[in-house]
């Protein structure tokens, strides 16, 4: 799976659990772009990320994450690393 | 067991509508409880409860309780949920000395029963306390069970503690939170990176299995809960289909798979044993069905434990409202189980209301599919839930009895009804606060009591008590009637009046109208007032003061005392 396509799932994902049709997301985008994007449904989205594409954050990356970009960038390396 | 998952019930928010019931609900808890409240909210929307929730700040348990000019005394909630989580609890005991630690169950119960006082003094609420999970931190490993100064003995204690503090104090109820940790697993209901995160002691998979048993309990305490489960039978209650395979073949006990059948019948007996009613409703020859019953040495249900038993060839969803109005009870008070999908689908497309849990096709697994949904969530138990069964089998003889009769009054006469008139005393409080919790149906004003409320009814000066027991040619139906009056200047106001269905068309009504026209008269009161507060159920005493001669003006009815005589009644007074 390619850096763009993980891209395109976490952005269905953020529709989805956000539930705003709106959200195109792209690799600086960070909480402050999207404001339903908050400590709470940070949470959320790690689980559903997880879920989708069965693989573990650890809490230091969760904490760590700048932007989207950054979570796709971990989530690569774990799906290669499968 | 399909519940929705947490961003579903997050997705339900949205749909929050005002015609569903308000419950108003404080949350207390040691550690994050955004999580907790948002899937309590979401999953009260699922069935139709509208939560208005108060957060406290993150750890004010103690600082909100015992502070009584705090916001969760002014928000006045109906429900004050408390939730002590183990990591917490756990840190804390670690920084105890020995003696504490041996003491840190004790400590921990005391401050609960000071909680459980301080809010029961100020407040009109109910308690949910959350138990701790019995967590074994390793550090003795197994040994932690022989030794008072581990985690894990002082939690079971303080587990047991609470269940006894919540068989003393009516209004406190307890989440069983470690019964559902060990169902679904504590890898599963823990998610420590959640915790390390946001200080939220649950995963996001496990808070809607929270949710759901919280408002299990809120909804049997506010009247909501089963009364009855109706068995279908061939591959449900035995296997095999006994108009093929005849009373050797089906199987039951040793037979076969029977073990499966023999323990899902050892459960429902339990479950009538504590006041379930259980009706059957099957696609056979009723001969035939019932010879199981009857001869079947391995059978552990019998006719005994069957309130209804019908058996023919008519559709399922006439022959189960055919049982509904024998029982008269509501459609959602009923369970139907049967192992048929295309059977349960039919009902539950015919009689919505109804519950029809999806079976798992192995009755391996019935038992444990049906804990699991926690259908029997009840909020009180008396004694006459045990003598229900009885109660309904007589009443399956006197609907016989009466169709030999052409004439009612003559039908009634030939009943010999006698009736108990007393005022609530200790002996009647417990059954009394039930009816008002239970009945929906013939109940004007549907206020719900206590038994503490009661207690506090029945010592005012104030009100006037009456509790009212009937009993007839076949049998004692207990106590099934009540009515408080209020004390008010010019009149009496009927505060409450409720009257099991099972007594419908007796005269019980007018017998208990000619109660309080006594107590009128003797008292000097001239004037009684009664009041009718609609709710979805009740329609059925819409026109209960109206038939009574009461004049209805500016939304009360009123019915004056001066030289009216009493109503003709064929119940005479046990004295």
């Amino acid at each position: 799976m390619t850096a763009p396509e993980i891209l395109n799932e976490v952005n269905k994902i953020f529709i989805d659990q956000l539930e705003n049709e709106n959200i195109i997301l792209n690799s600086a985008s960070t909480a402050d772009d999207i404001e339903e994007w908050d400590s709470l449904t940070h949470i959320q989205l790690v689980v559903a990320i997880e879920k989708h594409f069965k693989v573990r954050f650890t809490s230091t990356e969760i904490q760590n994450f700048r932007n989207v970009g950054e979570m796709c960038e971990a989530l690569v390396k774990k799906i290669k690393a499968q | 067991m399909t519940l929705p998952s947490y961003s579903e019930l997050i997705k339900n928010l949205k749909k929050d509508n005002p015609a569903y019931k308000k419950i108003r609900i404080a949350i207390l808890g040691d550690s994050a409880t955004q999580f907790l409240v948002k899937a309590i909210h979401g999953y009260g929307i699922e069935k139709e409860i509208s939560y208005d929730i108060y957060e406290a700040d993150y750890n004010q348990v103690e600082m909100q309780v015992f502070d009584t000019s705090s916001d969760l005394y002014k928000y006045d909630p109906d429900f004050v949920i408390l939730f002590y989580s183990s990591i917490k609890l756990l840190k804390k005991f670690y920084a105890q000395d020995n003696n504490r630690k041996a003491a840190f169950a004790e400590d921990f119960l005391n401050k609960c029963s000071s909680i459980t006082s301080t809010l029961a003094s100020s407040l009109r609420a109910r308690i949910i306390f959350f138990n701790v999970h019995e967590l074994n931190d390793s550090i003795f490993g197994n040994y932690a069970n022989k030794t008072n100064l581990s985690f894990l003995f002082q939690a079971r204690k303080i587990n047991l503690g609470l269940m006894t503090m919540a068989q003393r104090v009516s209004d406190l109820f307890i989440l069983d939170l470690n019964v559902l940790q060990s169902r679904y697993g504590y890898s599963f209901s823990f998610d420590p990176k959640i915790y390390i995160n946001t200080d939220a002691v649950f995963s996001l998979d496990f808070l809607p299995v929270i949710a759901k048993n919280i408002t299990d309990i809120i909804r049997s305490v506010t009247g909501i809960f089963k009364k009855c489960v109706i068995l279908d039978l061939d591959n449900t209650t035995w296997g095999g289909i006994i108009g093929d395979d005849g009373m050797e073949g089906i199987q039951i006990g040793e037979l076969g798979i029977g073990k499966a059948f023999t323990e899902f019948q050892l459960w429902i007996k339990e479950l009538t044993k504590r006041g379930i009613i259980l009706a059957i409703c099957s696609k056979n020859d009723e001969t035939i069905a019932k010879e199981p019953f009857l001869e079947h040495n391995e059978m552990v249900l019998r006719l005994d434990d069957i309130s209804v038993f019908v058996a023919n060839w008519e559709n399922k969803a006439d022959n189960i409202t055919y049982i509904q109005t024998v029982l008269n009870i509501n459609f959602d008070s009923m369970v139907f189980l049967d192992d048929n999908p295309f059977e349960r689908n039919q009902l539950k497309k015919a009689i919505p209301e109804i519950t029809v849990p999806d079976l798992p096709e192995d009755p391996a697994d019935y038992i444990a599919f049906l804990s699991e949904l926690n259908l029997f969530e009840t909020a009180s138990l008396n004694e006459e839930d045990e003598k229900r069964t009885r109660q309904y089998q007589e009443e399956s003889r006197r609907v016989e009895f009466k169709k030999t009769f052409a004439n009612e009054d003559e039908y009634l006469e030939t009943l010999n009804m006698t009736a108990d008139v007393r005022s609530f005393d200790k002996f009647t409080i417990p059954r009394v606060a039930q009816l008002t919790q239970r009945s929906n149906q013939f109940n004007l004003r549907t206020k719900r009591y206590t038994e503490e409320d009661v207690a506090r009814i029945s010592d005012s000066d104030e009100y006037v008590t009456f509790s009212f027991t009937l009993q007839d040619t076949f049998g004692d139906h207990g106590l099934v009637s009540m009515i408080v009056l209020k004390k008010e200047k010019q009149h009496l106001f009927i505060d409450t009046w409720i009257m099991s269905c099972r007594v419908l068309k007796r005269g019980l009504e007018q017998f208990a109208m000619n109660s309080i026209i006594d107590h009128a008269k003797k008292t000097g009161f001239t004037l009684i007032k009664g009041e009718y507060i609609p709710t979805k159920k009740n329609g059925l005493v819409k026109d209960h003061y109206l038939n009574l001669g009461f004049q209805y003006k500016d939304d009360y009815w009123y019915y004056s005392i001066g030289h009216t005589s009493f109503f003709k009644t064929h119940i005479k007074e046990n004295k």
